[in-house]
């Protein structure tokens, strides 16, 4: 649905000219065709249901949400490990506020806070430690977790910890990498995807130069995307041009900010701290190798998973949330059965439903413009 | 927790703990610049901020752009700005 419907939602851009020209360069190169690109950031599905790109891309441009969302990605089983920590005597439990509401397969961290654990919201992973110095004869256990461009920060935690010598400090490592993931979605058989919308601030990290296997042994364009609504639309753009030319490549639509060799200084400060687990479990995604880090034995000392227990029960996620698909990019949130009538942000069944940048969140938080989608859809069916 | 936010470096606090001061839509407080060291850092300048950690430099121009993006978010906005003014980094 281009053309007059979809287009309206461009006069609430902040530059609606560059945003009609690229709509419609977009439009021409698609033609008739049908092209799946998937989005891997959660930062990018917010934005594209904030500003409704759904709805102003034409019907032949299909974008799917990926399993880049942080706190979406966490298994329950883990969830269930933090509290089991939390709970422990005389532990401070440190984590973001996105992951407080997560449910695990008894209660969330905010229901164990509620029965008395020391559970505390941190901005930083250097709150915590600041905690823990604030706490000298208390246990404080940082709640780890996020893609590559949180990994470093819980690093230099890490390191000043040890070069201080804060021992009541340590950290409760969830930390995954994207790319096994992207991986896991090219290799399962119920996803069909011409090509990559890449993420933009893990990119700052990473680099552009870890994507190039996508192109070479996946046949697939990537292009890593700022976040505006302008960028991701250029970044659609990018692709298509990719794909007509017949070119398949790892393109930087974020140069403003993403550097070909990432930030040197922060790969090192993980891999001085980290190293990767054999296999780790994500939501809806299941065990995924090589796909996320521990401490290394050297920082045994400040490994939670070390110094408590951890029942490390797997737990299997409720029957009635698909997030896995969600995750997937197979099912959009509104497909699910229980979208919006049992599970809603004020009381989430999936983890899609809880971070802002889950899909199923986003979808629902910005249902406006689902709502002019689908009545501009019934209104084209009607004509049609 | 995933937004990564602009800010403006206002001071530098503890040299040897890579700390700044820097400045977000009016809200200052302390992160970590030391990733972004090799680049060089002034006051003055602007740095992507993801909790508490200065991820890269950027130039005055996408600070604004972005400023203006995340503020067109409103309430997820005020939740990361609430969340920075929480902080307090030593
Ligand atoms: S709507 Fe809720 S239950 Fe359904 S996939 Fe999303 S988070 Fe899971």
């Amino acid at each position: 649905m281009t053309g007059a419907e979809g287009m309206r939602f461009v006069d609430e851009f902040r530059d609606p000219g560059i945003a009609r020209t690229l709509v419609k360069r977009i439009d021409a190169l698609a033609g008739g065709g049908s092209f799946k690109f998937m989005e891997v950031c959660g930062g990018h599905t917010h934005t594209i249901y904030q500003h409704g790109l759904h709805a102003i891309l034409p019907d032949a441009i299909d974008l799917v949400h990926g399993p880049g969302c942080p706190v979406c990605v966490i298994p329950m089983g883990r969830v269930d490990d933090a509290i089991a920590i939390a709970r422990t005597d005389g532990v401070i439990f440190t984590t973001y506020g996105d992951m407080m509401r997560v449910p695990g397969g008894d209660g969330s961290l905010l229901d164990a806070k509620a029965d008395g654990a020391d559970v505390r919201f941190v901005y930083s992973p250097l709150d915590a430690l600041r905690i823990a110095t604030e706490n000298p004869d208390r246990e404080v256990v940082f709640f780890a977790i996020g893609f590559e461009t949180t990994t470093p920060s819980t690093a230099v935690t890490l390191l000043r910890a040890k070069a201080e010598g804060i021992d009541n400090f340590s950290v409760f490592c969830n930390h995954v990498t994207i790319l096994p993931a992207i991986k896991a979605i090219l290799d399962s058989p119920d996803m069909r995807l011409e090509g990559f919308v890449g993420p933009g601030h893990v990119s700052t990290i990473i680099g552009t130069k870890p994507y190039w296997w996508i192109p070479e042994r996946y046949d697939k364009p990537v292009v890593i995307s700022g976040f505006e609504p302008i960028d991701v639309l250029q970044s659609v753009l990018m692709l298509l041009e990719q794909i007509v030319e017949g070119r398949r490549e790892v393109e930087n639509q974020y140069g403003r900010v993403v550097r070909e060799e990432g930030n040197p200084r922060a790969l090192e400060a993980i891999h001085r701290t980290m190293e990767l687990r054999p296999q780790f479990e994500w939501r809806g995604l299941g065990f995924i190798s090589r796909s996320a880090l521990k401490l290394r034995p050297e920082l045994a000392d400040f490994d939670a998973e070390v110094r408590f227990d951890v029942p490390g029960v797997r737990v299997a996620d409720p029957k009635s949330c698909q997030c896995g698909e969600v995750l997937k990019g197979v099912i959009k949130p509104w497909e699910c059965r229980v979208f919006g009538t049992a599970c809603t942000p004020e009381t989430p069944i999936g983890t899609c439903m809880v971070s802002s940048e889950g899909a199923c969140a986003a979808y629902y938080n910005y249902g406006r413009y689902a709502l002019r989608e689908e009545a501009a859809r019934a209104r084209k069916g009607a004509t049609a | 927790m995933c937004l990564g936010i602009p800010g403006r470096v206002v001071s530098i606090e503890d040299e040897a703990r890579h700390i700044a001061k820097v400045d977000v839509s009016g809200v200052k407080r302390n992160v970590n610049v030391g990733l972004v060291l090799p680049d060089g850092l002034d006051v003055g300048d602007w740095v992507l901020i993801h909790v508490g950690f200065a991820i890269s430099k950027i130039d005055e121009e996408e600070a604004e752009a972005t400023l203006g993006f995340l503020r067109e978010m409103g309430e997820m906005f005020d939740q990361e700005l609430d969340d920075y003014r929480s902080s307090g980094i030593a």
